[in-house]
């Protein structure tokens, strides 16, 4: 895992997992503080407490494949190693919270990578979950909303390869000029 | 033709969008589309899923074949990722391992075109004669 992205990409899967149906995405860059966050938060089923603690092990996995879970082990590694933090708060029933900060300008942080690919790819494959992406970049924001596109687009389904085209434009074109 | 930027911009598309979308489902009912799963865990994305899912999703559409493309979770071939799960209409499904750019191509044109098997299958559900 060699971009911030792809860890979103994967952790996100965890939320799908967990049921969610709206999944928040933020990133924000702050050169001022020298910070770096990103969240993954959704409305999923949450995780109970001892489950909470146990997560940044690799030995913890809530699937049946296999014994071991990569993900957040992964993403905690990539945030120690550029002097950053990750803290994970759940409630269960109510969903689960994941922040990662990391020093912007360390040398070990790893490059955000292809963010408009992952963020379309989200809410390409999987339509029945909504996606909200805010980007902040110093003083400047932008917020991707797939409800409010679903709810413009009257019933045409946002995987369509047309839409897919257009509204990876329009992140990426609106990322540009953050 | 002019750049996507605004929301009021992707409202303006919307007829366009709509007449692809009557362009493709006339003839063909929606139960004879391809249906591709790519596997999308830690082991996947680590190795690549995000490119060839991109990949997919453009070439399918750029070389007209009507398939819906959406993700699954680890499906334990860690060692073979990325891996894709490929569903031709009424057909069983075949899990293909090790597929890069190269190989999805190749699965395009042979597989899903012409229904001819190509390495890098996995055995995932087979019946053998004594459970059918």
């Amino acid at each position: 895992m060699k971009e911030l992205a792809l860890h979103i990409l994967d952790i996100a899967q965890n939320s799908i997992v967990a049921g969610a149906t709206l999944i928040r995405i933020g990133i924000a860059e702050d050169m001022q503080r020298d910070v770096l966050s990103m969240t993954i938060e959704d409305n999923g089923k949450g995780m109970p407490s001892d489950m909470v603690e146990r997560v940044m092990s690799p030995y913890t996995t809530s699937r049946t494949t296999r014994k071991v879970g990569m993900g957040l082990p992964l993403l905690h590694d990539a945030c120690l190693a550029a002097n950053g933090m990750l803290t994970i708060e759940s409630v269960e029933n109510e969903g689960t919270k994941v922040l990662a900060t990391i020093q912007l300008s360390h040398i070990d942080r790893q490059p955000l990578g292809d963010i408009t690919g992952v963020i379309v790819l989200l809410f390409s494959a999987n339509p029945n979950i909504d996606f909200v992406y805010s980007h902040v970049r110093n003083q400047n924001s932008y917020i991707f909303d797939t409800r409010e596109v679903k709810e413009l687009l009257e019933g045409i389904p946002l995987n369509t390869p047309e839409v897919i085209k257009s509204i990876r434009e329009m992140i990426a074109l609106n990322l540009d000029e953050l | 033709m002019t750049k996507v930027k605004s929301l009021a911009d992707l409202k303006k598309m919307k007829d366009q969008f709509q007449s692809k979308i009557e362009l493709r489902e006339k003839g063909e009912d929606p139960d004879s589309r391809v249906q591709i799963k790519v596997a999308m865990a830690t082991c996947g994305i680590a190795s690549g899923a995000k490119t060839v899912m991109e990949f997919l999703i453009e070439e399918l559409d750029k070389r007209s074949i009507d398939a819906v493309v959406t993700q699954t979770g680890c499906m334990g071939y860690c060692y073979a990722e990325p891996t894709i799960e490929v569903k031709l209409p009424n057909q069983e499904p075949v899990v293909f391992g090790y597929v890069n750019n190269q190989k999805a191509d190749e699965i395009i044109e042979k597989y899903i075109k012409n229904g001819e098997l190509v390495d890098g299958i996995i055995p995932m559900n087979y019946n053998t004669i004594d459970n059918q």
